[in-house]
């Protein structure tokens, strides 16, 4: 039984299927449209996120299937005191495979410990989230035509900013790629992602506080917001958040084919302005979430 | 100065000089009924002084715990007054519910029952790191 909590759970050639079925669905929809027939998806989110769990569920309804579960914790037994361990084992008993998003990072590791269904990590705290990370990678790929040779730039909370950390992890195992890590000194890197990912694959990075440093250099430019949620003083948020806002003027400098992207949902930090730039992304990047989320409920539940 | 020898049990030897008081702690040894030495601020010839610490009797010894308190020791196994085995102690891979994660953010700071499991990920410079968060043991 596969499981995805983590992007290196699934090797290059598995990323690299799962972006080729994706571009599959997108050329044939009819094709998938009643693959799941009769399979159900539970979508336990544990903390509230719209676009994540509409996507797995938008994902398994155009693949014919059903889906259950719940948008917060407050409408679970969790608010009454459950377990991970225990709400994983009953919810396994009434569906075919689990995306579960938690504000406690590893939770979708001590759930994957006791499930007797497929789990996928739809987000654990500020840890990781897998599948914005294939979100990325399919939106870089049909955007640039290639995931190697890339100059990517990555702006904003790296501290916090879990797609980050996965999208530089999947990334790193691709040849020729370099990243520009752009952020203030409190919402830098970890190092233990800069020990463990960077520096032990000899991947070339540099640092800086200036997001128009490097922007004529970048292929891409990942913009991410700064999240209220893991901050637990409130000064450090209000003080960090308006830190980096890109906007039309300052993209006069960048390549003309620069794809800019965004996991969502923005804040301020990129501008409306930007929206109707053909190089803005972000939302063709949503779009294609659904699709290799549909890819990958196929890997998991082993459906061709 | 004269400690007896011990029949059937362990020396942990080669301690780092001033550790013996806390694997003594850690590894619950104030709890057992049988002799247990602690000699501080032996003679070493390698590092000038070390410590050490005998155990009369054959308990289940954390041979992990105490290679993640001090990985330079070495551990006699005594037999019938011979010494039948010397094991050299290095940083275990795993160590479960020896320390715990300090991340308020991780799963352990929550879940019922659930063990401390911290994994070896950079031996050089001894750093574990949380199995659930990745959060590094400091």
């Amino acid at each position: 039984m596969r499981n995805l909590i983590d992007i290196k759970d699934l090797s290059v050639e598995e990323i690299d299927n799962l972006i080729k079925v994706a571009n599959d669905i997108i050329a044939n929809k009819e094709k998938y449209s009643h693959k799941c027939d009769g399979k159900k998806l539970a979508t336990l989110f544990f903390e509230p996120s719209t676009r994540t769990r509409l996507s797995f569920e938008s994902a398994m309804l155009e693949l014919g299937g059903s889906v259950l579960g719940f948008s917060e914790s407050s409408s679970s037994s969790v608010s009454k005191g459950e377990s991970v361990s225990d709400t994983i084992r009953v919810v396994g008993c009434y569906s075919d495979i689990i995306a579960m998003r938690h504000p406690k990072e590893g939770a979708p590791l001590v759930a994957c410990q006791k499930s007797v269904v497929p789990i996928i990590n739809a987000g654990d705290g500020g840890h990781n989230h897998p599948t914005q990370t294939l979100t990325d990678l399919l939106t870089i790929s049909r955007e640039k035509g290639r995931l190697n040779d890339l100059t990517i730039g990555l702006c904003g909370d790296l501290k916090f900013g879990r797609t980050v950390h996965s999208l530089i992890t999947a990334m790193s195992r691709y040849k020729g790629i370099k990243f520009v890590l752009i952020s203030p000194d409190e919402l830098k890197l970890p190092d233990y992602v800069i020990e463990n990912v960077l520096k032990k694959n000899n991947i070339e990075y540099c640092e800086t506080k200036k997001i128009e440093e490097y922007l004529p250099e970048l292929d891409v430019l990942y913009m991410t917001r700064v999240q209220k949620e893991r901050f637990f003083n409130e000064d450090d948020y209000v003080r960090l958040k308006d830190y980096y806002i890109l906007n039309k003027a300052k993209l006069e400098t960048a390549k003309k084919d620069l794809s800019i992207l965004h996991p969502l949902p923005r804040v301020n930090e990129i501008n409306t302005d930007v929206d109707d730039d053909p190089r803005a992304k972000y939302f063709e990047q949503a779009l294609n979430g659904k699709y290799i989320r549909m890819a990958l409920i196929l890997m998991m539940l082993g459906i061709k | 100065m004269n400690i007896d020898s011990i029949k059937n049990g362990y020396v942990i030897d080669h301690i780092k000089a001033g550790n013996a008081m806390i694997i003594y702690e850690a590894l619950g040894l104030k709890n057992l009924d049988c002799q247990v030495a602690i000699i501080s601020n032996a003679k070493s010839k390698k590092t000038g002084k070390k410590d050490i610490i005998k155990i009369d009797k054959n308990i289940d010894l954390d041979f992990d715990k105490l290679g993640f308190l001090d990985p330079e020791v070495t551990v006699n196994i005594v037999k019938d007054d011979k010494i039948i085995e010397k094991r050299k102690l290095e940083l275990p891979e795993k160590i479960v519910n020896v320390a715990k994660c300090k991340n308020p953010r991780c799963i352990t700071s929550v879940e019922r029952d659930l063990d401390q499991i911290f994994i070896l990920s950079d031996k050089k410079n001894k750093v574990y790191r949380c199995k659930y968060c990745e959060m590094s043991l400091k």
